[in-house]
């Protein structure tokens, strides 16, 4: 038996929630392969430290493939599957990862769980999953025949194998029709700048909420944003109000961050927000309500005005700096 | 002109503590108010600024029971302009199971000789998280669909669908109609229902009908509810006065540079 994993290569790299579902696909006990579309040159090494054994690798000089479309790319996981005779097929719990997942259950025509957290049982298999934004679990059984799930960001943390496998590259027919690439991406735009990618990975993020009062009152917490080196992150109210944009909303429905330092200032923390901003190493509140379930949930927390405190913090740090 | 059908779900509005009911199989929501998710706000929004620029119509559809046609009429008073409720519990129904009933009201509708160019749904629910109820929409009525999208344009025969792209900047598709299109929230800012838009909701014609076939279900077991996190807060202080314990705290975490 094997389990077979959709690797996303994101700029030549095996992506992190990659890495995170192979550790996830790993914990099975199978033999562990990969579906990968495009070149896997600078890949093998890499797959293989994750212990991936085969590398079903899918040719991008064919048109259907030479862009991301979600049937044509569907079709070729479920070949992969066929190819390994696998009952169960993983994807990273990201946009491509849960729309690829969606399809292959479509056309097998079997259940999907989206955002696994945890395998509760093999035999059946039943695996646990986000529901609710991540305010409680469902334990969902899924088809013998097929299983298929994705792996939510930081359901585990990317480990390596103990012992590194030397993964062979099998090439990957796949036929494909021409529904297959109804859908295919025609072009990509570059973003507003200052887009989330910089708020997803940045080591340090400044949160701001209900709590900042008005769009005027954010210059103190720009400036510790760029005293830390770090990115702004603002709740859902802050968007909804218009203060700022949306691409700098963490939450269920904006940015999922994992800083090493989130410091929110002036959120409460309602669920919605806490879904985006629960992997963060360290959490640092700022808030005038010793309650909330922010700073309640916090690591440390500072209790007051953010009007005061923050230009307090940020005179320091200059002091510091400089000193 | 364009006719757009959107898909709504009421959920429960979770912002804060929740509790399960007593068979653990869904969240208790005795207490809870209800809702749609962001997304379908975002989607309502468009399928009334796409159809409206084509003259065309905006269908909003649910499954639910009778508590649902609060969030129907909430549609039609932000411009939608017929309402319809497949009426069912919806804890029986998972994705594959709404996904057909939808399919069967559209082709009954096709039958009637109102067809939709474009069909919107939320890019996934905010109560289940299931993200597929409109890829499998889409196979069921074996039209192209495309999820994660924030902004729609309908043009000659086509939809220009734009979303985030997982190396940053947007990713573009031209899709032939008809289509079927989830939507994220971001694209748009919702609007809010006018006066009149209110009147028209409270007078709208809610159109009910069976789902056609039985359910299959979700393959929910049963729900789990984290355990509660103790507060292990250390605070550093009160106002303005803490600044130097928080500057000790950042030069410990090594931010500090």
């Amino acid at each position: 038996m094997s389990v077979l994993v959709w690797v996303e290569v994101v700029e030549g790299e095996v992506s992190e929630v990659s890495q995170e579902t192979l550790t996830f696909a790993r914990g099975l006990g199978e033999e562990l392969h990969a579906v990968v579309v495009g070149s896997v040159d600078e890949l093998v090494e890499p797959l293989g430290q994750f212990g991936v054994s085969t590398i079903h690798q899918v040719d991008d000089s064919d048109a259907a493939f030479a862009a991301y479309a979600p049937g044509a790319w569907s079709a070729a996981v479920l070949a992969a599957s066929r190819a390994c005779d696998t009952s169960v097929v993983l994807a990273p719990g990201s946009p491509r990862g849960n729309e690829l997942m969606a399809h292959v259950a479509a056309r097998a025509d079997v259940l999907m769980a989206a955002n696994a957290v945890n395998v509760e049982s093999r035999e059946p298999l039943l695996v646990s999953r986000q529901v609710f934004g991540g305010t409680a679990f469902e334990v969902m059984s899924l088809s013998e025949d097929l299983a298929v799930l994705s792996v939510a960001g930081h359901a585990c943390s990317a480990e390596p194998a103990d012992e590194p496998a030397s993964a062979q590259v099998q090439a990957l027919e796949v036929s494909t029709t021409p529904a297959d690439i109804a859908v295919q991406v025609a072009r990509t735009e570059p973003g507003a700048p200052d887009e989330s990618g910089s708020l997803k990975s940045a080591k340090v993020v400044i949160g701001a909420g209900r709590g900042v009062g008005s769009s005027d009152g954010f210059e103190e917490l720009l400036e510790m944003t760029d005293l830390l080196h770090g990115s702004l992150g603002v709740s859902r109210v802050v968007t909804s109000l218009g203060w700022r944009p949306h691409h700098e909303q963490v939450g269920q429905t904006g940015s999922r961050i994992s800083p090493d330092l989130y410091v929110p200032c002036g959120i409460s923390g309602a669920i919605q927000h806490w879904a985006g901003c629960s992997s963060a190493k360290t959490i640092l509140a700022i808030n005038n309500d010793p309650d909330a379930p922010m700073v309640t949930r916090a690591h440390y927390a500072v209790i007051g005005d953010l009007h005061e405190i923050v230009p307090a913090i940020n005179e320091e740090i200059r002091r510091r700096v400089a000193g | 002109m364009s006719d757009v059908l959107v898909c709504i779900k009421r959920v429960p509005d979770t912002g804060g503590e929740v509790s399960l009911d007593e068979d653990g199989m869904n969240i208790d929501i005795a207490h809870l108010g209800a809702t749609v998710s962001p997304h379908e706000e975002a989607a309502i929004e468009l399928a009334v600024q796409q159809a409206g620029a084509t003259d065309g119509e905006v269908t909003v559809l649910s499954l639910g029971d009778d508590n649902a046609v609060e969030q129907l009429r909430d549609a039609v008073a932000l411009g939608c302009t017929n309402a319809v409720l497949v009426e069912a519990t919806p804890a029986r129904f998972g994705p594959r199971d709404i996904a057909l009933a939808i399919a069967d009201v559209v082709r009954s509708h096709e039958e009637q000789g109102r067809s939709y160019d474009l069909i919107l749904l939320g890019n996934d629910a905010a109560d289940t998280g299931d993200f597929q109820v409109g890829v499998r929409l889409g196979y069921a009525l074996e039209r192209p669909v495309v999820t994660g999208i924030s902004t729609v344009e309908l043009r000659d025969g086509h939809v220009v669908a734009t979303g985030d792209s997982p190396t940053g900047g947007n990713q573009v598709y031209e899709i032939a109609l008809p289509a079927v299109v989830t939507v994220m929230e971001g694209g748009v800012e919702p609007r809010y229902p006018s006066i009149p838009g209110r009147m028209k909701a409270k007078r709208a014609k809610i159109e009910t009908v069976e789902p056609e076939r039985e359910p299959d279900g979700s393959g929910r077991v049963r729900l789990v509810l984290p355990p509660a996190p103790s507060s292990q807060v250390r605070v550093l202080g009160e106002g303005p006065e803490a600044a130097p314990a928080v500057a000790d705290l950042l030069q410990e975490l090594g931010v500090l540079r």
